[in-house]
């Protein structure tokens, strides 16, 4: 895993090496063994390297066929190793047993198309000189990330947008429409971001740089039109072909130079991947583990529990109030966007523990309940149908006592508050968003405290609008589940999950996570099952649970789905509250100017009293904090972070 | 009371914005109130009031809007006034003072 930068320079001038040096010095922390640059006419790449695989030979950026490929590459190719024997029977000679030389040879061999070849996450950038092109992809679920601006007469990528902003022509603004998106699902949507002017390559496409031109090419999406093809395969039958499939998808993604390692939240998920690279390994493997003060949210119990069953080697770390508040403001410069829950931060100390532990590589459970109806969202939507059909039942409207079982302010609720929290209506049902609405209206409530000035740019924007342009032409035509989990899917998971919570908080700790539920062959299976077979009446991941009998403790197997979560506003507020005090004062704020300085002085009160506070108050505190961290650290004091190396490497 | 309440839910909900709120607008229409926060406004007339809300009591006829939480609270007030002169009336002569 590993950091890539690169310019292209589409005048006549000659490529700035310096000004290369200083953007993957940037984002030094994601490759801190070694760096290389490589410049050739028009185009500059760079790169910071975490070494996994092919230690000695897997120096980057590189080239072949006398620099007529180049590539700067970040993430893993797990299918490596069958695509270099398939590239070598064709005549490929190899000078590395690394991934990224198959990745050249394979673009040498096929060309634009070769990322549907690739099992893997990645991001990266080929520099094809014979056709003066620059082609970047991005892998399908954007486990990896990858920016992009550009300039007067250049293009300019990289892994991270502070590599961007070292150059001092990149505009560094907040851009309103990203933040009112990010106010409302919790992530931009692709290829926005919340800085003015950066945008992200979106999970699943390619692009290329042609001279002045951009083109931007979806290779793979999630299909969740079908659901229904598995023909006359019973039960059993799929659960054992998933199972072989996890256990394969496992199996590639221990292919390392490292010792790889695996997190454990005491869930299915993260226990079903610790089982099966115990069994792939053959031997003892090392986990991590985040616990918490709070008994509502500290699932110890469990994590020990499977540790002891799998007999792995296991550490955790205890993630106190103070320790939330001792490492947000460094979270938000790793997320690069603000953050409505505080849950980033205690992983952004798990990736800790497992770097000082030596650690490089971990895996990790992502994906399972996007694909296999593990989220309360799809139960949600589930009973919200059942109940849409007949709305004026009397009983139907009692399942939603169901939902939420740990979260004490939704289970408190009287029924007539619950209908109208997840109002449905049968016309609501045909809507595009049904599953959503609910969650994204009561995360939008939180714009109240952006300021009238915000506001005022706002009054065109609508969030949930911009989102119908995005949609796969068929959407109309889907299952309201499948609808439910292409939206998890396709927006939170990489713009939140598998970024602020993923490699963002990872990378800051040169720890590359590795998802076996995100493998393509695994998820496409996934896509196609019926959602009868994800969640069973109310039981979620049904079939999952059946494919992984006997390989978790079935006290694991069988329990209610656990969110992660960690302490909220409350962190910001025990003993000494400086943080907030200092961030969150009416003149930062006003001169800010995104938020409202009476309101968030009034929401501080609320907190500060002891008074009970609501799922919304707990989101607005988060985020117009972590907003305030961004405009402090990347606005503010542009330029001086004191993590910003240089590379100046003759390479 | 209506000044208290209205302060609290000004304070609490809209952060101060005083304007937004007149005495019978309904909070769930409005969005004022969430249902996660409910319970806020529970508890705070619980503890200022004296008053004990039970779960049959946690329907928006009585908590949606000022108006509607202040005719709730008299009432309330007023049965646990009339409740206790009840019960002592029913007391055997000998426990009266």
């Amino acid at each position: 895993m590993c950091g890539i930068a690169g310019i292209l320079q589409i005048d006549d001038r000659p490529v700035n090496r310096e000004r290369l040096g200083q953007m993957i010095g940037a984002i030094r922390y994601r490759g801190p063994d070694d760096a290389g640059i490589y410049s050739h006419g028009p185009v500059g790449l760079a790169h910071a390297r975490l070494s996994i695989i092919d230690l000695i030979g897997g120096h980057q950026p590189m080239s072949i066929a006398q620099d007529a490929l180049a590539i700067t590459f970040n993430g893993e190719i797990f299918n490596y190793i069958e695509l270099r024997n398939e590239l070598i029977a064709k005549g490929h000679r190899f000078t590395s047993s690394s991934d990224t030389e198959v990745l050249l040879h394979l673009y040498q061999e096929e060309g634009e198309r070769c990322v549907e070849r690739l099992n893997g996450q990645w991001a990266f950038a080929i520099w094809d000189a014979a056709r003066q092109r620059l082609f970047l992809s991005r892998d399908r679920f954007g486990v990896r990330p990858l920016y992009y601006t550009r300039l007067d007469g250049e293009f300019l990528f990289a892994s991270e947008i502070k590599a961007l902003l070292t150059c001092p022509q990149v505009p560094c603004a907040i851009d309103l429409i990203g933040l009112d998106q990010l106010f409302t699902f919790w992530a931009t949507i692709p290829p926005r971001t919340v800085f003015r002017g950066i945008n992200q390559l979106p999970p699943g496409c390619s692009m290329v740089v042609h001279d002045e031109q951009i083109t931007i090419t979806p290779y793979w999406t999630l299909d969740l039109a079908g659901q229904i093809e598995h023909g006359s395969a019973t039960d059993s039958q799929l659960a054992e072909e998933l199972f072989e499939l996890l256990q394969d998808a496992t199996r590639i993604r221990l292919r390392a130079d490292v010792p790889v390692g695996a997190y454990l939240s005491g869930g299915i998920d993260s226990t079903v991947v610790a089982a099966l690279a115990r069994k792939s390994a053959g031997h003892r493997i090392k986990t991590f583990s985040i616990t918490f003060e709070a008994s509502d949210i500290d699932e110890s119990r469990f994590q020990h529990e499977a540790s002891a069953f799998l007999g792995t080697s296991h550490s955790s770390i205890r993630c106190r109030h103070e320790d939330i508040v001792g490492v947000f403001s460094d979270v938000i410069w790793h997320t690069e966007q603000p953050i409505l829950r505080t849950a980033p931060a205690p992983l952004y100390l798990l990736s800790r523990l497992a770097h000082d532990s030596g650690f490089k590589v971990v895996l990790s459970g992502e994906g399972a309940d996007e694909l296999f109806g593990g989220y309360d969202i799809f139960k949600e939507t589930k009973i919200r149908q059942f109940w849409g059909r007949r709305p004026a039942s009397r009983w139907r409207p009692l399942l939603l006592k169901r939902l939420y079982p740990y979260l004490p302010n939704i289970q408190r609720q009287s029924l007539e508050y619950l209908k109208h929290f997840f109002h449905v209506t049968p016309q609501a049902l045909s809507g595009p968003f049904f599953s959503h609405l609910p969650r994204w209206e009561l995360t939008a409530r939180t714009k109240q405290f952006f300021s009238v000035s915000t506001q005022a740019e706002l009054a065109e924007a609508d969030a949930v609008s911009s989102l119908l342009r995005d949609l796969p032409s068929s959407y109309a035509t889907w299952p309201l589940f499948a609808k439910a989990e292409f939206l998890e899917s396709r927006y939170l998971l990489p713009g939140y999950i598998l970024s602020s919570q993923g490699d963002r908080v990872a990378m800051a700790h040169a720890v590359e996570g590795r998802y076996p539920f995100l493998d393509h062959r695994v998820a496409t299976f996934a896509a196609r099952l019926p959602a009868s077979l994800k969640m069973k009446v109310l039981d979620q991941k049904y079939l999952l649970k059946q494919a992984v009998k006997g390989l978790i403790p079935d006290s694991i197997r069988t329990r209610t789905k656990q969110p992660y979560r960690a302490p909220d506003g409350i962190s910001f507020f025990r003993g000494h509250d400086e943080f907030v005090g200092d961030l969150l004062s009416s003149q930062r704020i006003k001169q800010d100017g995104v938020f409202d300085p009476r309101a968030t002085d009034a929401l501080v009160r609320k907190f500060r009293s002891g008074r009970e506070t609501s799922v919304k108050d707990n989101m607005a505190l988060t985020g117009i904090l972590s907003t305030t961290v961004l405009l402090d650290r990347f606005m503010h004091r542009r330029g001086t972070d004191s993590r910003i190396t240089r590379v100046q490497l003759n390479h | 009371m209506l000044q208290t309440i209205r302060r609290f839910v000004i304070d609490n909900y809209l952060f101060g914005e005083e304007g937004q709120l007149g005495d019978e607008d309904s909070f769930m229409e409005t969005g004022i109130i969430d249902s996660t926060g409910i319970l806020e406004l529970v508890r705070f007339l619980e503890t200022t009031y004296g008053i004990k809300v039970t779960d049959e009591e946690l329907i928006p006829d009585n908590l949606d809007s000022v108006s509607k939480i202040v005719s709730f609270i008299l009432a309330k007030q007023s049965d646990s006034q009339q409740t206790p002169h009840d019960c002592s009336s029913r007391l055997p002569e000998e426990t009266r003072p």
